[in-house]
């Protein structure tokens, strides 16, 4: 073979290179590392042991996660009302838009840093992100399906058979596979990219400006007793003290009927606020400067507040100053690598 | 003692028609034949309680036999309605409960619990197949069974592929059809109960879409990381008054209950459908829960 004959052939095979899609090329270059912890975060919660997290069981929830064949008239997908754009929220919607056009009594909440969490749902019930699935899933406002409806129509797809055969080791479609493979999606959607994350970790010399010190440290003295970090959540239920609204949502009581429980939600993550608006359980507050204000001069007496809000004068005082800084060092907690991730993306 | 001494008899019997000495071979084996067969007499009528030996399994079940008050158990009897203690006529829809953890205890007190993995039942009562709980339990006479009503809190928070058949969420549908999983409050709903009633109003505090209807879905396994509302029942039933369960390999015993559902409104928290025409995840349901261990009387055993 001369030099003629190879440039020949080189010059074929760019060719077909740069016939084929981009985008696979890219994608197979990439290793898929599976789950891997944050260095500065604390050990996962979740039981990986029952469920090891491979590139092909990960591909299948992602698959699962985009399908609208998990919906009764296959329109909404998991990923309708949580949309990585949005940090996986609904973006701009107070409570989340189901299936027909229904509505909700509830913001929908970021898929996020989930493998740390104990409990599933703003007014928790659920405790095992396994079983997460089933509520949207069969709920009259949201997907309004039957699982077994649901594995029928994806056991006539032959890309499912497939993808459950890589991923399990079996065509088989059943509620543990179907459950775990979504899972595993959802576990890696982690958000640790922050600026914070990277100061708190070194990483390339980043630091705070003084003002997101100064608010970093605001948030410590004032913020950190529920939004601990690094996860900017305790987990725990708690009755922030907003006014009870005309639904009266009594939240984490629903599924306990403890007296205690009334009102108490589940305390959100801080994180990525920028794409997640608007705000707490119901998505009353349009803006970071109405919950802000709400906790400086709007709490509300209702049963069960919070411990730490009460006092001589209720809530957390908040000058317009502390205000600004609180809000820049927010900012850092914005993780545009996460709601840009190629690989949490539907495909 | 009966049987050897009867054994005894048998043998000497042999031994004296040897020395008898019969001369032809037909007399010998005719004699032999006799003596098998009286031989096989004896041991049969003695019927002898094998040793307990825990690999030694036999077939067992137990029948929940739904009844309601004085008459048998039917789905969608509008033709011909019951009446429970408050005066009021109502037909039966839907009847589903869960049976699980099965243990049986032997005359001298010995007991065996059937292996979890196999001890699951859902009884529906629109479907007479599903009436039997067949397990297996080793060769023995048996006093006592005891069961849960609902599904053990262990089992309730496993790992979803230990919770298969019966336990699978995705099983009979949704909850509002035949489905016996709560997904918002991860958990089984352990006794479905629906039917219709005229008392019923068409209001809010009724049943607002005019059908009448009357549901009872109870269930609670005792919370997963608080104590809440726990509504599993265990169920101890006592076979020595109406016959206890001998089991052997070769046959089919079975323990016959009546399960009376009227006990769920005339039990000892009796009430009217009228006051509680819905009862799920509440408060209440504590209440109907405890009516639940009254279902259960043995009638008798089939061994």
């Amino acid at each position: 073979m001369n030099s003629k004959h190879f440039l020949v052939l080189l010059f074929i095979g760019l060719f077909i290179i740069a016939c084929k899609k981009s985008e696979p090329i890219q994608y197979k270059l990439e290793v898929f590392l599976g789950f891997q912890k944050p260095v500065n975060f604390p050990e996962p919660v979740y039981n990986f042991a029952n469920n090891k997290i491979t590139k092909d069981g990960f591909e299948l929830g992602r698959m699962l996660f985009n399908e609208p064949r998990l919906s009764r008239n296959n329109t909404i997908t998991c990923g309708s009302c949580h949309i990585q754009s949005s940090a996986f929220t609904q973006h701009g919607h107070d409570v989340s838009h189901g299936i027909d056009d229904r509505l909700g009594t509830r913001n929908s909440p970021p898929i996020m840093n989930l493998a740390w969490s104990k409990a599933f749902n703003w007014g928790g019930g659920v405790h095992d992100l396994d079983t997460q699935p089933i509520t949207p899933i069969t709920t009259h406002e949201e997907m309004d399906e039957k699982l077994e409806n649901v594995y029928n129509k994806l056991r006539a797809m032959p890309k499912y058979s497939k993808k459950f055969k890589a991923a399990f080791g079996t065509e088989e479609i059943n509620t543990a596979r179907f459950m775990k493979a979504l899972s595993q999606f959802m576990l890696m959607c982690i958000s640790s990219n922050s600026k914070y994350d990277k100061v708190m970790r070194k990483e390339n010399g980043a630091s705070f400006t003084t003002e997101e010190l100064e608010g970093y440290n605001l948030v410590k003295e004032k913020c950190a007793s529920c939004h601990s970090e690094p996860l900017f959540t305790d987990g725990s239920f708690r009755n922030n003290g907003l006014g009870i609204s005309p639904v009266n949502d009594k939240g984490l009581y629903t599924a306990t009927l403890i007296e205690t429980d009334k009102y108490k939600f589940k305390v959100p993550s801080l994180r990525n606020l920028k794409y997640t608006a608007p705000y707490m359980h119901d998505g009353r507050f349009l803006n970071l400067s109405a919950v802000l204000e709400h906790y400086n001069s709007e709490i509300a007496a209702t049963p069960n507040l919070d411990p730490l809000l009460k006092g001589n004068k209720m809530g957390i005082a908040l000058t317009t100053t502390e205000k600004t800084k609180i809000n820049s060092f927010l900012n850092t907690l914005n993780d545009e690598e996460f709601i840009k991730n190629p690989l949490l993306a539907e495909q | 003692m009966l049987y050897h001494r009867m054994q005894l008899y048998c043998y000497a019997q042999l031994i004296l028609n040897f020395i008898i000495k019969m001369n032809t071979i037909v007399k010998q084996f005719l004699l032999i034949i006799i003596t098998i067969s009286i031989y096989t007499s004896c041991s049969k009528k003695s019927d002898p309680t094998p040793a307990f030996e825990e690999k030694n399994l036999a077939p067992f079940s137990i029948e929940f036999d739904n009844i309601v008050g004085d008459r048998t158990f039917s789905i969608n009897n509008t033709g011909s309605l019951y009446t429970n203690a408050a005066g009021e006529k109502f037909s039966i829809s839907m009847l589903q409960y869960f049976i699980s953890n099965i243990k049986v205890v032997t005359v001298e007190g010995k007991t065996y619990t059937v292996p979890q993995d196999k001890s699951y039942f859902l009884i529906n009562g629109a479907d007479k197949a599903t009436r039997f709980t067949k397990v297996e339990v080793p060769e023995g006479d048996y006093s006592k069974v005891t069961f849960t009503l609902g599904v053990d809190s262990l089992r309730s928070t496993m790992d979803l592929s230990k919770r298969t058949g019966v336990l699978d969420p995705a099983a009979g549908g949704g909850h509002d059809g035949g489905g016996m999983y709560w997904g918002w409050n991860s958990g089984y709903i352990f006794f479905k109960f629906e039917g219709n009633a005229n008392v019923i109003s068409d209001d809010v505090n009724g049943d607002p879409t005019g059908k009448k209807q009357f549901k009872y879905h109870i269930g609670g396994f005792g919370g997963y990381s608080a104590p809440t509302i726990n509504n599993i029942k265990t169920i101890t039933v006592d076979l020595i008054n109406a016959g206890i369960a001998k089991v052997r390999k070769d046959r089919q015993s079975n323990v016959h209950l009546f399960v009376d559902i009227m006990k769920v409104f005339n039990g000892k928290n009796s009430f009217s459908i009228v006051a509680h025409p819905n009862v799920m995840f509440s408060n209440y349901s504590v209440n109907i829960a405890s009516n639940l261990t009254e279902l259960f009387t043995h009638d008798h055993t089939e061994n």
